[in-house]
């Protein structure tokens, strides 16, 4: 008989969390200098690439909307972020993560001042441990802040769940693979506490759920919270950066 | 055609009924249309059913193939669903390989039947490491009149109800028209799906109402008290009161509608 895993011992979990902690997350706003407005993620192993290029005009015409911009969101993931080579073609797992992930962004864009255009969304998982989805849709909406896209609000998401009888925050592998694994990945726009995206798979009870929602809005928070961050950085340093070229230019004079 | 455009056109009127509460066909906001369900619609299939709800029509049909286990299970069978959108059910759908819609409806419908374990993988293996059973379940629309997910889902619970195991030979090859007995099903999990509406929820959307949908979101429910599945779609957000009301309403709905599988 193979030896149970006890998922949570003493309120800690396999890899030392606590039922409410979120691994590391680290977000650094525009990074690719080529696109409209980009972002690189390490959350935990996660590690993601997103750029936003637009509003640019839609092609072909027909798919144009002449009321509002269209959101076109890729979530990709590499041949070599998983670990058996994953085919390069994109499968069904990830079109329905592009059209959910795109729509839930949709929510927070005022996209009706961009009509007959689309916002393109790519996201490229390097590498990968449970939550990838998640990770791609909050460095999405930085990407979407950095190109200085007008929005309601940010979009900031987490993972929460269920694993080992314990309702836990930002599950990774291994508690994802756990026998009564639940998997609930949820985005909110953090102001309003508005759900924009919400899946679930595994076997819950209502109660569960209740639990499992109020940790997940405190966690998008906390999310949210970096993300700002992320931005307000990037800021700081482009102005340093003004500020160091006038003390040049004004030097040179 | 026309009919479609003049479908679209009645966004307005929908809206502003619902904001009194009310529906463009009289329906109340948590009434579902006309069920009916129809078993062995192919003598092919190892089970298969017709569903209407209202106006919407699919079909679904299951066939069992012996396949190779995955490594990691080798003493586990499988499901695979398929959902194609033909186009002799609407004016708005084109042939062609399977889009994000297809894709993500089939995707739900396979949630729902595999986490709550409707199927026991472990009763699909024929021989550890060698063969199991793939039981695919494969869904067409028929007539387009909205909510596809909820006659989908009992579509393919119906054809699971029906589905029989056919008989191997020594080379694990199906014996043709002779089977070993009935599919066995643990739990009967459906779908139950609300759509935001003018800020009004409402369940089983028709076509000309869908068209005015803000946001969606789907659970599948068991008949032991269990969520095995949720899926939000569309532009519009539901707030957790919102959602905690439709999980409520999801139970009774789907336990209404288990009676007619």
């Amino acid at each position: 008989m193979e030896k149970e895993i006890q998922y949570v011992k003493n309120g800690k979990r396999l890899d030392g969390r606590g039922l409410e902690d979120l691994r590391k997350l680290k977000i650094e706003a525009g990074v690719i200098s080529k696109a409209d407005g980009s972002c690189y993620l390490e959350w935990g192993q996660n590690k993601v690439f997103a750029s936003v290029y637009g509003p640019r005009e839609a092609l072909p015409k027909h798919i144009q909307n002449p009321y509002k911009a269209l959101v076109d969101y890729q979530y990709r993931m590499a041949t070599f972020s998983v670990p058996d080579r994953k085919n390069p073609k994109p499968g069904r797992r990830e079109i329905e993560i592009g059209k959910v992930s795109g729509e839930a962004l949709e929510k927070a864009i005022f996209l009706e001042r961009f009509p007959n255009t689309t916002i393109d969304v790519y996201v490229e998982i390097l590498d990968s441990n449970a939550g990838t989805r998640v990770a791609a849709l909050t460095a999405a909406s930085v990407a979407l802040a950095d190109a200085g896209i007008p929005m309601r609000d940010m979009v900031s998401a987490v993972g929460v769940g269920k694993a080992g009888g314990e309702i836990i925050l930002d599950l990774n592998k291994d508690e994802e693979d756990a026998p009564d694994a639940v998997d609930i990945p949820i985005a909110i726009l953090p102001r309003t506490e508005e759900v924009v995206l919400l899946q679930m798979d595994g076997l819950l009870t209502k109660e569960e759920w209740k639990k499992a929602f109020k940790l997940g809005v405190k966690g998008c928070k906390q999310v949210f919270e970096m993300q700002k961050e992320a931005l307000r950085k990037k800021y700081l340093e482009a102005e340093k950066e003004t500020a160091e070229t006038e003390n040049i230019e004004m030097m040179g004079d | 055609m026309a009919n479609d455009i003049l479908m679209e056109l009645q966004t307005g009127k929908i809206i502003e009924l619902m904001k009194q509460g009310k529906r463009i066909d009289g329906r109340a906001l948590d009434e579902y249309r006309k069920l009916e369900i129809f078993h062995n619609i192919s003598q092919n299939a190892e089970g298969s059913a017709r569903v209407k709800l209202g106006e919407t029509e699919v079909v679904a049909g299951v066939k069992m193939v012996p396949g190779d286990p995955f490594p990691e299970t080798p003493a586990e069978g499988s499901i695979s669903v398929g959902a194609e959108f033909l186009p002799l059910s609407s004016p708005t759908f084109e042939s062609g390989p399977p889009g994000p819609e297809e894709t993500e409806l089939a995707r739900v419908v396979d949630r729902g039947i595999r986490e709550s374990k409707c199927l026991n993988f472990e009763d699909l293996c024929i021989k550890e490491k060698e063969k199991v059973w793939i039981a695919f379940i494969d869904m067409y629309t028929i007539n387009f009149d909205g909510n596809l997910f909820d006659a989908c889902s009992i579509a393919a619970m119906s054809a699971l109800m029906q589905a029989k195991v056919p008989k191997l030979d020594k080379e694990y090859r199906i014996v043709k028209g002779e089977y070993s007995g009935k599919l066995e099903l643990h739990r009967k999990p459906l779908l139950s799906t609300f759509s935001k509406i003018a800020g009004q929820i409402v369940v089983d959307t028709n076509f000309a109402e869908e068209k005015a949908t803000e946001a969606r979101f789907s659970v599948a429910t068991t008949e032991d008290n269990y969520m095995a599945a949720f899926q939000k779609g569309l532009s519009g957000s539901f707030s957790g009161k919102e959602i905690d009301d439709c999980i409520e309403l999801a139970f009774k709905k789907a336990k209404e509608i288990r009676k007619h599988l």
